[in-house]
């Protein structure tokens, strides 16, 4: 390497080292230039590709915008045949589906995910968790499809059970009101989506659950905790932001479900706090009218899209910053 | 939070030599160790390890572990990696419970109860013996809610009294008068040495009987390692402690007894810890009985 120009006289002081500027280049070099060059394209092009889906939207839903005033986006009424394009109650119908479906499939989830890392025993861990990632698997119009032809009227009846347990109970009553006959509800849309986005919700939070800190949790055992004491002294406090995590991304799954949620819901643009009684959320209306769709109504519908776009990141971004108060409350970031 | 007095053994000295009782020298292999300088009380025997051999698996840890731990001395168990003494160590608390494959043999008493025995739980056991560890692992809580921690899940909930056990916990372990005025901030803001010693208030929090201590000192400074030994002389008064050190000169100033182990390969070659000599640490450290110890502690191991 080191290339002798002149032979030092003897006794001379030895060689100096080659410049740094200038040798030769080591041997990784080209491939760390072509990864570095690589890694850029790809990072840019996420946001390339963000940029482009936010300016069609955009650009498709100006007739919207431009007819009914942002305002609209806020509107709780829904009647193209009177030219009334409010995305307000859909909005409104979203969120309730998507908070069924969380607040079904988080217990559950945290329950299978407990379940696999601390009780399981070792070989029945792996079917497990291949049975539960098998869910995930299952084309969403299949979900919906069987819950039409299968569970919508044995719903129904549990419905109409429930509406007359609660129906004199002050706001019960009227969250659980009048099923509809068909099965056909909100709340059948969110038990979909809920056991739709239940394999990721699980498949974070274990991911989560393990990396508790094995001194952690033999700090509490160490001090007489039972199992359960455990999984609420050591693994709960340290998964705390991962399951916000997961609730944030399953959210992101629950309100951008579609076919599934277009299949249940029964189709309904009436703003109801009935969550027995049908419904429609911006994506189910989006799979549901669009193909009929012209004028303003098609391009309040794409309008949608763009809402329900912002409704994600808002909500991430509402999600992350309680996540970071509670981390500094706790002295972690 | 009463517990009923526990069960007493004393120990029957198997030796006498010259009238003084010593403990029964650990392999019989070995020759007696020497007349030990230190006048033998009755000492009353807290556990008692006969044949114990611990398995990770097929793969056999540590075996043919034969002592007495007693009451109110300091403990410490010397030997290098591999040797089994960390092993030893968690099997006095039932640590091994939760290792998939860990399986303790022999048979290990707590003042004379079986402690494997299918009758006792092993949370209480946990709560009786209590456990320090290497790294310090203070919750990501308050330095308060630390120390409450063990008496929240064993049934104290009055705030009063809870405020008494994290005072007395933190005084015990020479730490309140650095944080009584910041128990509501977080815990992981302390330095090391004062982590050490707030877990080592937290598992005095539930008034074990036991301390168990893995290396508790080995990611200190020297200062912070000597507060803590500080801190073994008072609490032996009450508690009884076993200690696991990698550093011989912390064994030699702060235990009563040493066990020494070692790690040596079985027919089939691989290593197997074993405990070579268990005595009164000044016999181990002066006159040891066994060339293998020997050879440890003046650093000539092989």
């Amino acid at each position: 390497m080191t290339q002798v120009l002149d032979p030092p006289a003897s006794g001379a002081a030895p060689e100096p080292p080659p410049p740094l500027v200038g040798g030769p280049r080591p041997p990784g070099y080209l491939a760390d230039r072509t990864f570095r060059i690589v890694a850029v394209l790809a990072g840019v092009m996420v946001l390339v590709i963000l940029a482009l889906i936010i300016w069609v939207l955009f650009d498709n839903s100006l007739e919207w915008f431009r007819e009914e005033g942002i305002g609209s986006v806020f509107s709780l009424d829904w009647a193209p045949n009177e030219g009334k394009y409010g995305a307000g109650a859909l909005v409104i119908m979203t969120l309730m589906v998507a908070v069924i479906a969380l607040l079904l499939a988080v217990p559950v989830s945290v329950g299978i995910a407990l379940f696999i890392n601390e009780i399981a025993p070792r070989r029945a861990r792996l079917p497990i968790v291949f049975v539960v990632d098998l869910l995930a698997a299952i084309p969403s119009v299949v979900f919906g499809l069987w819950v039409l032809r299968q569970l919508a009227s044995p719903l129904a009846d549990i419905y109409a059970d429930v509406h007359n347990l609660v129906k004199d109970v002050p706001i019960l009553g009227d969250v659980f009101g009048d099923p509809s006959a068909s099965g056909l509800a909100i709340m059948t849309a969110g038990i979909v989506v809920g056991i739709m986005i239940m394999p990721i919700v699980t498949a974070i939070t274990r991911e989560v659950f393990a990396t508790t800190p094995a001194s952690q949790k033999e700090a509490t055992l160490a001090m007489g905790a039972t199992r359960w004491e455990m999984i609420r002294g050591a693994i709960f406090p340290h998964s705390r932001s991962g399951v916000v995590a997961a609730v944030i991304i399953g959210f992101g799954r629950a309100v951008g479900e579609t076919i599934a949620v277009a299949l249940v819901i029964g189709s309904s643009q009436v703003l109801t706090e009935n969550v027995f009684a049908p419904g429609d959320t911006l994506a189910s209306i989006i799979a549901n009218q669009f193909g009929e769709a012209s004028g303003v109504q098609r391009s309040a519908l794409i309008g949608f899209g763009l809402v329900l776009l912002a409704m994600t990141i808002v909500l991430g971004i509402i999600a992350r910053s309680i996540l970071r108060r509670a981390n500094r409350r706790l002295g972690i970031a | 939070m009463t517990t009923e007095p526990p069960m007493t053994t004393t120990l029957t000295p198997d030796t006498t030599i010259d009238g003084v009782a010593t403990l029964p020298p650990t392999e019989v292999d070995q020759p007696p160790a020497a007349e030990s300088e230190v006048p033998e009380q009755e000492r009353e025997v807290v556990f008692r390890l006969s044949e114990v051999e611990v398995f990770y698996g097929a793969a056999r840890a540590v075996t043919g572990v034969d002592l007495d731990i007693a009451r109110n001395e300091i403990t410490a168990f010397i030997g290098p990696s591999g040797c089994g003494k960390t092993t030893v160590i968690r099997s006095l608390n039932r640590m091994h419970d939760l290792t998939p494959g860990a399986r303790v043999m022999g048979t290990i008493t707590y003042h004379g109860e079986n402690l494997y025995s299918g009758k006792v739980d092993p949370a209480e056991v946990r709560r009786r013996i209590g456990m320090v560890f290497q790294k310090p692992n203070p919750f990501p809580k308050s330095i308060y809610d630390n120390i409450a921690y063990g008496p929240r899940i064993n049934g104290t909930r009055k705030r009063s009294q809870l405020d008494d056990i994290v005072e007395h916990a933190l005084t015990r372990a020479a730490l309140w008068g650095e944080v009584k005025d910041k128990l509501k901030s977080s815990a992981l803001g302390l330095s090391g040495g004062q982590a050490q010693r707030l877990c080592i208030a937290r598992a005095l929090a539930v008034d074990p009987d036991v301390l168990l201590m893995d290396e508790p000192c080995s990611a200190l400074d020297p200062i912070a390692t000597a507060r803590i030994e500080d801190l073994m002389h008072e609490l032996k008064d009450n508690l009884t402690i076993v200690i696991v050190t990698h550093n011989m000169q912390q064994a030699a100033r702060v235990s009563d007894r040493t066990a020494f182990y070692t790690a040596e390969p079985d027919e089939e070659g691989r290593r197997v810890g074993k405990l070579v000599e268990y005595d009164v640490t000044e016999t181990i450290f002066t006159k040891p009985g066994d060339p293998r110890t020997e050879g440890y502690i003046t650093g000539r191991f092989g």
